[in-house]
């Protein structure tokens, strides 16, 4: 009994404790919502952001671009993240100026299940490529793909075009660069975060796991990837040939030359898909990070000025390429403080 | 009469004695009451959720979103017909395999089975109910998917490929793989249900089908399933309703795709998939408002069902005498 009574009073010391530390200790908890491509990254910087800034936690909810961006709109949220930045109509509907920072870049990769592996990767020029996902080759043993591949036997079985099925901004990169490597893919198909396929073989799967899971699963199938996905799981992963006429591999370095080609991205001028820079990797795009130019909480909105500030910066970018991201060039880095500069707070 | 008002029926005379157990009684009936009537709120409500946020598109659609097969976010046109018939038929290919499986099992246990058997067998079937959907859906993508395509779908090809249903490359995924995983999933229901009610047939029947002569196999099926009938016809209904709704692992083995085909080894899609799949980024209102009318489809479709199930079950004499009501008008008025 003394023991318990004992206990009690150190637990009712410990509460007391609390109470009367509570407001200097207590962290503030920003929060943040939107794309789920972005979460890995932005878990792991926020963590060790918090490490080094005891009075500041971040919570991120992945909840989907669009999610993040209702959420934003509803200022339920101190900022939110998409793969897509904010379009007129959602500016529109922000109803105050809204500040657009590039968080993350990202590349994509196609992968596909071919009985044979090809050394250096299936070669696929833009034309072809679009091709496939139009439905107009719809056999790996077409001349068009023998002439890019010389010297390997490609198998004279179906193609199977997998994509994603959940509306995703990886769909909207990927139709953007088949919209920009071909004028019929623009006119009958667009670009979208979730389209209407028109090639008769094709089947969605849910996520990168779904889609790579559906690859590796059917003979014959070919699927775009994120790049991390790719690297972590040891998929086969094509070269591409890109608007300057070279070979690349889906890469860091070689995703990371497509985003060094165009370093004033804005808002409204954000592609970076299919760049004609020596080698440039033509499958990439950033996420954005929202918040409003006058924060009504001016605190938390330096707070968040802050945050920002680092996630752009050298290390939380290092943070990002461990995670196989592609670390924002410099000169990109500069063009995101630019923007967060702007945040009167 | 005063009391019973209350829904207790007629008031006991110990109230004059007792007036505490009058409050009580009343207290009672009234949490009874609306405990009953928060469901009848909540479903309504539901309902009036789902016609507000499909307004816009109800609007821009009206019925052609019904029958249109089109489903385009890019140039904001959208149709459900693709959506509707994926539901329907993945769902009818889960009950047909699970509703035959499911009552032959049942029977099994039930009727055949010795007890040390029965016993861990339905242990099993019951613990198959619990297995979480996201789990099958990996299941389905990863073993059962590449077991379909590899060793089911070929000599289904060679022998049976003449037919429409079977007509077609097959990719693994599609309605074939989806309405089987259906099958495994909705199957515990089936069994576990159909077990019981097969149980509480009384022995006296079975007693006396054996009096007059008849084998093990003519009892059980001219009088143990009659018997139980209607209650698995009801059972059926409970498990199509979660086949209906059955959102995940469905959407990882369905293939995704809006088509209507006829062979059943093309990719499909479903009403719950597309919801599931698109909703987090649809950011244009009137994409949105047709995502949410394709959740008011769905609940239709479901309350259809039930309700057609309900009537058949339990009151199979108010559809006999409807369509007795039916013959008679029609013959009185072929008279006149």
């Amino acid at each position: 009994m003394p023991i318990l009574r004992s206990r009690f009073m150190l637990g009712a010391v410990a509460l007391a404790g609390t109470t009367f530390a509570g407001p200097a200790l207590a962290a503030t908890q920003l929060t943040g919502a939107g794309s789920t491509f972005v979460y890995p990254f932005f878990s792991k910087a926020f963590y060790a952001y918090s490490d080094s800034h005891k009075d500041i936690a971040v919570n991120y909810q992945s909840i989907g671009s669009g999610g993040g961006i209702q959420q934003f709109i509803a200022k339920t949220v101190d900022f939110g993240a998409s793969d897509v930045p904010m379009d007129k109509n959602e500016l529109q509907r922000a109803g105050a100026p809204v500040v657009q920072v590039p968080v993350a870049l990202g590349g994509e990769a196609i992968t596909y299940n071919l009985p044979t592996a090809i050394p250096g990767g299936l070669r696929l020029s833009r034309q072809v490529l679009a091709d496939i996902y139009l439905g107009k080759i719809g056999r790996w043993n077409d001349p068009q793909l023998a002439k890019l591949n010389p010297g390997v036997s490609l198998p004279d079985v179906p193609i199977i075009v997998v994509h994603r099925s959940d509306g995703s901004g990886t769909t909207y990169i990927f139709t953007d660069f088949l919209s920009s490597a071909s004028n019929e893919w623009k006119q009958k198909v667009g670009i979208g975060k979730s389209v209407q396929w028109p090639a008769q073989s094709s089947v969605g799967g849910k996520g990168n796991e779904g889609v790579a899971g559906s690859v590796r699963q059917t003979p014959g199938a070919i699927g775009y990837v994120e790049l991390a996905y790719v690297i972590e799981n040891k998929l086969p992963a094509a070269q591409l040939e890109n608007r300057a006429g070279r070979w690349v591999s889906c890469t860091a370095a070689t995703v990371a030359a497509a985003a060094a080609t165009k370093p004033n991205i804005s808002a409204t001028d954000f592609s970076i898909v299919d760049r004609d820079g020596g080698s440039a990797y033509p499958i990439a795009g950033y996420t954005w990070a929202m918040i409003y130019q006058q924060p009504q909480d001016k605190s938390r909105g330096k707070m968040v000025k802050d945050v920002l500030g680092w996630i752009v910066g050298e290390d939380a970018q290092r943070i990002a390429g461990s995670l196989n991201y592609v670390p924002l060039p410099s000169n990109v880095q500069g063009t995101a403080r630019k923007a967060i500069a702007q945040i009167q707070a | 009469m005063a009391a019973s008002a209350n829904g207790l029926g007629d008031a006991p005379r110990s109230y004059a004695t007792r007036p505490h157990i009058f409050l009580l009684d009343r207290s009672f009936a009234i949490a009874v009451n609306a405990a009953a009537g928060i469901f009848v709120v909540l479903v309504l409500g539901l309902f009036a959720m789902l016609v507000h946020g499909s307004w816009e598109s109800l609007h821009a659609f009206g019925l052609r979103f019904l029958v249109s097969s089109t489903w385009n976010p890019v140039t904001s046109t959208f149709g459900a017909l693709p959506f509707v018939y994926g539901t329907v038929v993945s769902s009818l290919i889960a009950l047909l395999i699970a509703g035959i499986l499911g009552v032959l099992a049942a029977a099994y246990l039930a009727e055949f089975a010795p007890r040390f058997i029965a016993a861990p067998l339905s242990f099993l079937i019951e613990m198959l109910a619990a297995v979480p959907s996201v789990v099958f859906g990996l299941w389905g993508l990863f073993v059962l998917a590449p077991f379909l395509r590899t060793y089911v779908a070929p000599p289904l090809q060679a022998h049976l490929g003449w037919l429409p249903i079977f007509a077609g490359p097959y990719y693994g995924v599609g309605l074939f793989t989806a309405g089987i995983l259906l099958a495994i999933m909705i199957f515990p229901t089936v069994a576990a249900i159909t077990r019981d009610l097969i149980r509480a047939v009384p022995s006296e029947m079975r007693e006396g089908s054996y009096a007059l002569g008849a084998t093990r196999w003519e009892t059980v099926r001219r009088v143990v399933l009659p018997a139980a009938g209607s209650g698995i016809f009801g059972a059926c209904v409970l498990a199509l309703g979660r086949a209906l709704g059955e959102t995940i692992a469905v959407t990882m083995v369905i293939g995704n795709r809006a088509v209507i085909a006829a062979s059943l080894f093309a990719p499909s899609y479903t009403l719950s998939s597309v919801v599931a799949n698109e909703f987090t980024e649809a950011t244009t209102s009137v994409y949105l408002s047709a995502l949410v009318e394709l959740g008011l489809i769905l609940f239709l479709i479901s309350v259809v069902v039930n309700g057609l199930a309900r009537l058949l079950i339990w009151k199979p004499q108010l559809l006999a005498n409807g369509s007795r009501v039916l013959t008679w008008t029609l013959r009185r008025r072929a008279g006149a």
